[in-house]
């Protein structure tokens, strides 16, 4: 039995860790895509309905992901970048969750979803071994792609659950879970957003970016309208970010990748806590 | 009533499932990135042993079950009710239906300390040590100096059961059985 001061994961871990941030890295170098850094914590936070924020005492929230930043960056005129570092997720804990999570997020300057999905199938295929990914619709893998978000959550969970082995990219979600991608232009039903599911795991959630300020105002009142419907905190909208996508997004499609998942995919481990030093209850 | 949010399940916890007593096996929080959380739990129906799967929805709460796992002895049955004793010193008593230890009957030995799972007070399973020591009542004369190899008979012990034992067993022999297999494991 280990201390309790003792990290969770092996010094093997900590090694494996170090390879993988330094071949992550390498594949953007090798292909021009600029590292930056920015605030992980800031005044704003995202209204998404299921990503809840940690908030700081001076009302300034840890960042759940890079995205409002770095789209902010991209609108100001930065070529295609990335970010490699720490976000964190309220609530989140368990054998694939942790509250503070590595997170690899990176947008391409001129690439659709489908450009972007060639790209992250490469950097999987680098990190473990080629293998196809297979694109699976969303209306192929629920069912369907209207009805109750709760139910559609759950069905959609449970056949990732059932999907087995092998490596996926769920695309064509329903409108409704857009997110911030643009809608489908042939077909206006479904979003412009895929994720990677490698072996039932969530790994990547990548999307068409979607640069109209107006309809990404819209989509956030509807969020904090169904936060305050709901009797959940609403932070107050980003307007920095809305004034970014006012001067204007240049065409571009980014992705969110979970590094300690895809650690754990590498290493064959079965949770977080295996390839982290320090997971929540540790820490 | 005591209840329970997804958020408190852990391995052992007591709850009512659609109206039966469970114990929980496993919980598992799930969250889609851009989606909402859950909890995947794995549940032992305490009634009937069935293991049950569930997707619950993270933040909801489920009864509390008053079950209670108590170590008690066996005394005797009266042909309708199985008779336990607790060990604690009070002597106090309860009775247990067929129902209830129809699966251990085999195992059922005066004496003997047995796990009794009360729900509501009421016995709604009774889980046998792992080994126990019976009387072979019944089986063919023993062969003396049989050695050979994985040969067996069958011997009827003194709760009714017939288990495979080695050619050397006699009537009278005390045997120690594997209750979870029902296997034979040597003379006691």
């Amino acid at each position: 039995m280990n201390g309790f001061w003792q990290p969770s994961c092996s010094l093997d871990a900590l090694s494996a860790r170090a390879e993988l941030l330094r071949t992550l890295r390498e594949f953007f170098v090798a292909r021009e895509v600029l590292e930056v850094q920015t605030a992980t914590l800031a005044s704003h936070t995202v209204t998404d309905i299921n990503i809840e924020s940690l908030r700081v005492q001076d009302n300034s929230f840890l960042q759940t992901s890079p995205e409002y930043q770095l789209k902010r960056l991209l609108a100001a005129g930065a070529p295609s970048i990335y970010q490699l570092g720490p976000v964190f997720r309220a609530g989140e804990a368990g054998r694939l969750h942790n509250p503070e999570f590595t997170l690899l997020e990176w947008y391409r300057l001129g690439f659709d979803d489908v450009m972007l999905m060639a790209e992250v199938a490469e950097l999987v295929d680098l990190v473990l071994g080629p293998q196809p990914v297979r694109l699976l619709p969303y209306r192929e893998l629920v069912g369907t792609l209207t009805g109750d978000r709760d139910v559609l959550d759950l069905a959609c969970a449970d056949a990732l659950a059932r999907l087995g082995p092998g490596r996926f990219f769920v695309t064509e979600y329903p409108a409704q879970q857009a997110a911030l991608a643009r809608l489908n232009s042939a077909n206006p039903e479904v979003a412009a957003r895929f994720e990677l599911v490698i072996d039932g795991v969530e790994i990547a959630n990548g999307y068409h970016e979607l640069g109209d300020a107006a309809e990404l105002r819209r989509r956030f009142q509807d969020d904090c309208a169904e936060r305050v419907s709901t009797g959940h905190f609403c932070p107050e909208l980003d307007e920095r970010f809305l004034a970014a996508m006012e001067a204007g997004l240049p065409d571009c499609a980014g992705v969110a990748l979970g590094v300690d998942r895809l650690l754990m995919l590498k290493m064959g481990a079965s949770s977080l806590a295996e390839v982290m030093p320090f997971p929540v209850g540790v820490a | 009533m005591a209840s329970y949010s997804t958020n408190e399940f852990r391995p052992g916890l007591k709850v009512l499932l659609e109206g039966d007593p469970c114990s929980i096996l496993e919980n598992e929080f799930v969250k889609p990135g851009k989606g909402q959380a859950f909890n995947r739990v794995k549940f032992r129906n305490l009634k009937t042993g069935r293991v049950w799967e569930r997707t619950i929805k993270s933040g909801l709460r489920i009864e509390a079950a008053d079950v209670l796992e108590l170590d008690m002895e066996y005394l005797y049955t009266d042909g309708e009710f199985w008779h336990f004793m607790k060990t604690d010193g009070s002597f106090e008593q309860i009775a247990a239906a067929e129902a209830t230890v129809v699966d251990v009957k085999n195992w059922l030995k005066e004496q003997e300390v047995f796990q009794v799972t009360l729900w509501n007070d009421t016995p709604i399973s009774v889980t046998p040590p792992n080994f126990v020591e019976l009387e072979v009542a019944e089986t063919d004369p023993g062969l003396k100096g049989d050695t050979a190899q994985g040969a067996t008979k069958p011997a009827t012990l003194s709760t009714g059961v017939t288990v495979k034992v080695p050619l050397f067993i006699n009537i009278g022999d005390i045997l120690r059985i594997d209750t979870r297999k029902g296997e034979y494991v040597s003379r006691a």
